[in-house]
């Protein structure tokens, strides 16, 4: 039996298209996928994310343990609901898991980790935990519901009460809130603005059909994997894994180096990978015909490499794709699609934002 | 389970045909085949006059999801092809039987379509799947 969202019924009703992910049975589109895409890149859409994983870190070593847990520093982390993306690495610096962490204070956190790594990623978080003051709680009585583009902020509103209209008024990106009965963040995985809101399974249905009647569109995972590609947001498992560096997947940006005291699962590996090089994530852009896949091979006279990510966008009306190939200044790749040699860009791995290229 | 038109004749790899008369017939992709494969976003087509066999793969539809290729259900010359899908690749999507056709072939021997799957035969192939 797969496992089922409480929203299930939901996608039935729209007559979504279900497919297995990893063990859940999820809407990969409601009719069309491109319909949906531009739905967020344009107006509002919102998908079942109720998949993923919660967890609550909470006690007087909270933070410390997170630091050591994480390659990103939770200590940068003042602002009560401020939001941290970071990598959880192995000791061999590969990537166990790439996650979202909230703040509340230094003894209360909340982590949002993938679905499909959950088993490996509670045995991990536990693991370390044995050596902490610390109790770590998965969150299973939630559902999530992502809303997000231009006006999802403002549909959204229509569904919030008084005080949480308040409570999200002024919150810059990156934060997150609880207000009354709902946890309402301004993150997300598409590259638009919106909320990523956590909600009491018993409510789910209820919030998802008022944000219907509000002109929120229904998307599903198509969707959702075409916006995080464009917005050049890695996919675990595919982008990278517990064999690829950070530093070969882009997330550099996300290890805290300083203080050089700090002490975290990976940290003497990742040293190492930096002073001797990694491969790159590059982005891949094509304007000819074709799409561009993932496992298609990539060549520069550097040497060989791979896509990770590879689809159509649909905003910009081509192919782009994300490759890991050893590093190079040039300017250019060959690609083999379909037994063809063709040539594309080489590109920074970020494609639209805000609905606009950023080519 | 998706239209399946009776006039119609099918190949296992899932193109229609459609006679027109004078050997002449029109040629597409399923309502199944555009299912299975979601959102077309390019369709790359043979070119008018080339000679194509039974069974030679001619054209590619290619979908957010993967690349497909499209193959020649009877011998003959490409006649005609629908040139509107290359600005709307869409049309195979809502329209797979009607305005989202691929191409033309003017049959070598137009009995050849008499091998060709009929709707029941071809429901029960996909049935198996």
């Amino acid at each position: 039996m797969p496992n089922l969202t409480v929203l299930h019924p939901k996608h039935l009703a729209a007559k979504a298209k279900m497919v297995d992910f990893f063990g859940w049975e999820m809407p990969i589109n409601y009719g069309s996928q491109i319909e949906e895409h531009h739905a967020v890149r344009q107006d509002a859409g919102m998908f079942d994310v109720s998949h993923m994983t919660i967890v609550d870190v909470t006690g007087n070593q909270a933070q410390q343990y997170l630091q050591y847990l994480l390659a990103n520093d939770v200590a940068k982390l003042q602002k009560k609901g401020k939001a941290l993306y970071s990598g959880m690495l192995n000791e061999q610096g590969g990537v166990v898991d790439d996650l979202i962490v909230y703040y509340f204070d230094v003894s209360n956190y909340r982590l949002v980790v993938n679905s499909a790594t959950c088993e490996k990623d509670m045995a991990w978080l536990n693991q370390h935990a044995k050596e902490f003051d610390v109790s770590i709680q998965q969150r299973c009585e939630f559902a999530m519901i992502a809303v997000q583009g231009p006006n999802s902020k403002a549909k959204a509103a229509n569904v919030f009460s008084a005080a949480q209209r308040e409570a999200v008024a002024d919150m810059q990106a990156f934060y997150g809130v609880q207000a009354e009965n709902l946890f309402i963040a301004t993150t997300g995985y598409t590259g638009e603005a919106g909320y990523e809101i956590i909600v009491p399974k018993d409510y789910a249905c209820e919030l998802w059909q008022r944000l219907l009647d509000a002109g929120v569109k229904p998307c599903g995972l198509g969707a959702r994997d075409t916006l995080r590609l464009e917005a050049g947001m890695n996919l675990y498992g595919q982008d990278m894994d517990e064999n690829t560096s950070p530093l070969a997947a882009n997330m550099g940006w996300t290890i805290a180096w300083q203080p050089q005291t700090r002490n975290f699962i990976g940290r003497a590996a990742l040293e190492t990978q930096r002073e001797q090089g990694t491969q790159q994530l590059v982005g891949l852009s094509m304007t000819d015909k074709g799409v561009l896949r993932a496992g298609q091979k990539v060549k520069t006279s550097a040497g060989e490499g791979v896509i990770t990510s590879g689809t159509f966008s649909p905003t910009l009306g081509h192919s782009i794709a994300m490759a890991r190939l050893p590093q190079t200044n040039e300017q250019t790749a060959q690609v083999e699609i379909r037994k063809k040699w063709v040539t594309v860009n080489l590109v920074k791995p970020s494609f639209v934002r805000n609905g606009k290229s950023v080519l | 389970m998706s239209n399946i038109p009776n006039e119609l004749r099918y190949a296992s790899t899932h193109e229609w045909v459609r006679p027109e008369g004078e050997g002449v017939f029109t040629i597409g992709i399923t309502e199944h085949a555009q299912e299975l494969l979601g959102d077309m976003v390019f369709v790359e087509l043979p070119d008018v006059g080339d000679e194509v066999g039974a069974g030679d793969d001619v054209a590619v539809a290619e979908s957010v999801k993967a690349a497909s290729d499209v193959y020649a259900p009877i011998t003959g010359e490409i006649l005609e092809i629908n040139e509107e899908l290359a600005d709307s690749p869409e049309l195979v999507n809502a329209d797979a039987y009607g305005d989202g056709w691929l191409f033309k072939i003017k049959a070598e021997d137009p009995a050849e379509i008499e091998a060709l799957l009929t709707a029941d035969d071809y429901a029960g192939s996909i049935e198996d799947e």
